[in-house]
């Protein structure tokens, strides 16, 4: 019993019934991409808080608060008034909150809770669609936290140059290179307790010795060589050279190390989230 | 087995104890997550200690002595850290064994009596609150930030800012639906983090916001913590102490009265 054979793929429809060409790499991120959208728009008011409301009372509380006697007893930080000087730090800071919180948690939550990945992976994406998908969605956010970050900073007379638009694309590095590692770093995870140890080992120490506060010269030697290691110093002093619009060569290798953790990381990531979900 | 005898083992003769027990165990098992809970308040000691320490030479704090930044915030970071400790367990731990691992059902199908839950939790709160004070009041000791005799009472003055903070954070727990509340919880405790007099004097703020920072409970446990390691003791920190102590009476009273309408209901 021969079946009949199916008709000839009409070209360029996507709407007809019957055999279609097989999707394209754009469809497919596209597809994941618009998924966590859709869980997006229905969950952005509990990241309100965190995103923007937070930032804003640390930039109050450190930016004028602190600043007042920073600027009475030391005249600033190397003659830049503090809140000038925390500002900047701050976008970093944001990009990397976000990154963090989108990475671990919900990541861990796809493989495990509600195994979203694995039903994913039953259509035909492909764990690189995956990983380029969800990615998309977490840079986004981490982008527009920045952008929240630098407009209302911007508000409070925070920077000098309006070269501090480039803030918002340094963050947006910022968010992929504490991003990717991180999604490399979850697919790996056996439990979700191990996030908690993360922010409070790496984050926070992070967020406080990263040059944001104060400059990492200020620190013994050793904890300053720590500092130059970690992505969130690069990215500290990138957008301080934004806020400023003083830019030097130096600058390429803050890029370059950025650029670095987000490529290492994604084969640290696509290494991990195969392993876990293909196998 | 003469202890298994009907009538000995009355609910609520002192079984709190293998509440508390049943913590330590289940904390044996996330050492980590016990451990590191120490790292935070020390993390910021050191950050604001040396690096904004070297920006701000000295304070002039609210009781007029002249003090290194670092010794200026170690107070405050002990007071913060009890604050914090003391809303996460009776808020998200709470929440969690009440309403996802069912522990207190599984509890109160033993000899054990809800009261013996209540004041088991609250006791195993304040112990571990009480080791963390302890522990960075050791460190803060051993990097020279601590100025008076009077501190060795920063520890116990720690428990009772656990105390007040815990009842009312098991008072908001009662009113907690799902997980997306507890960006309520998140939306009161960081401001009273950030805006307590923790990191710049009550003098700084300007004059119409001092008396808002005066109402928050927090600001009286920073000021108590800072009166007692500074050396600045007076009868006014009695003051503070009865803010922490009423506030803790209030709380564990309207939580004992949410948890009658919830049962009635």
């Amino acid at each position: 019993m021969a079946l009949p054979s199916p008709p000839a793929p009409p070209t360029g429809a996507r709407h007809l019934h019957g055999v279609r060409s097989p999707l394209r790499p754009t469809e497919r991120i596209g597809a994941v991409a618009a998924y966590f959208l859709v869980v997006y728009r229905r969950t952005w008011r509990g990241s309100l808080f965190s995103r923007f409301v937070s930032p804003l009372l640390f930039l109050l509380a450190m930016g004028l608060g602190l600043g007042s006697l920073v600027d009475a007893s030391s005249g600033g930080v190397d003659g830049v008034p503090y809140l000038a000087f925390v500002a900047p730090g701050m976008v970093a800071v944001q990009a990397m909150m976000t990154a963090v919180s989108e990475s671990t948690y919900p990541v861990y939550g796809l493989f495990t809770w509600n195994r979203m990945y694995h039903s994913m992976l039953a259509t035909p994406l492909r764990v690189s669609d995956l990983l380029l998908g969800h990615l998309t969605v977490v840079a986004t956010q981490g982008t527009v936290a920045a952008a929240a970050f630098v407009l209302v900073a911007a508000l409070f007379g925070s920077f000098s140059s309006a070269w501090v638009v480039l803030a918002v694309p340094i963050g947006l590095l910022v968010t992929l290179a504490f991003a990717v590692p991180l999604f490399g770093f979850t697919a790996r995870a056996k439990g979700d307790s191990s996030f908690n140890v993360v922010y409070r080992l790496v984050i926070t120490p992070l967020m406080l010795f990263s040059g944001v506060f104060f400059p990492v010269d200020r620190l013994p030697l050793v904890l300053e060589v720590l500092a130059w290691l970690t992505p969130l110093w690069h990215g500290v002093e990138l957008t301080r050279g934004a806020a400023t619009g003083d830019f030097a060569v130096v600058d390429l290798v803050h890029l370059a190390v950025l650029l670095l953790f987000i490529g290492v990381g994604w084969v640290y990531a696509r290494a991990g989230m195969t392993r876990r979900l293909v196998s | 087995m003469t202890s298994l005898a009907p009538g000995v083992l009355t609910p609520g003769l002192a079984m709190w104890r293998s509440v508390v027990e049943r913590n330590v165990v289940s904390f044996r098992r996330q050492w980590a997550a016990f451990v590191t809970g120490f790292a935070e308040p020390v993390f910021y000691l050191f950050s604001l200690g040396i690096g904004v320490g070297s920006l701000v030479p000295f304070v002039i704090t609210d009781g007029g002595s002249r003090v290194t930044y670092a010794a200026f915030v170690a107070p405050a970071m002990l007071a913060a850290s009890a604050m914090n400790g003391a809303v996460m367990d009776s808020t998200f731990n709470v929440f969690f064994k009440l309403k996802y691992a069912k522990i207190y059902d599984a509890m109160l199908a033993t000899p054990l009596g809800p009261r013996d839950i209540a004041v088991g939790e609250v006791a195993w709160s304040l112990i571990r609150g009480g080791v963390y004070a302890l522990v960075f009041y050791l460190v803060a000791l051993a990097v020279g930030v601590v100025d008076s005799w009077w501190s060795v009472l920063a520890v116990p003055a720690a428990v009772f800012i656990g105390l007040a903070f815990s009842a009312v954070g098991m008072f908001a727990t009662t009113f907690m639906r799902s997980w997306v509340d507890f960006d309520w919880v998140m939306l009161v405790i960081q401001p009273l983090f950030l805006l307590s007099a923790t990191f710049f004097p009550l003098g700084t703020y300007p004059g119409w916001a001092q008396p808002l920072v005066m109402a928050t409970p927090l600001y009286h446990g920073v000021a108590l913590e800072r009166g007692l390691m500074l050396g600045e003791v007076g009868w006014g920190l009695l003051w503070h102490l009865a803010y922490l102590l009423g506030l803790g009476l209030v709380g564990i009273w309207a939580t004992s009265r949410r948890i009658e309408t919830l049962l009635r209901a």
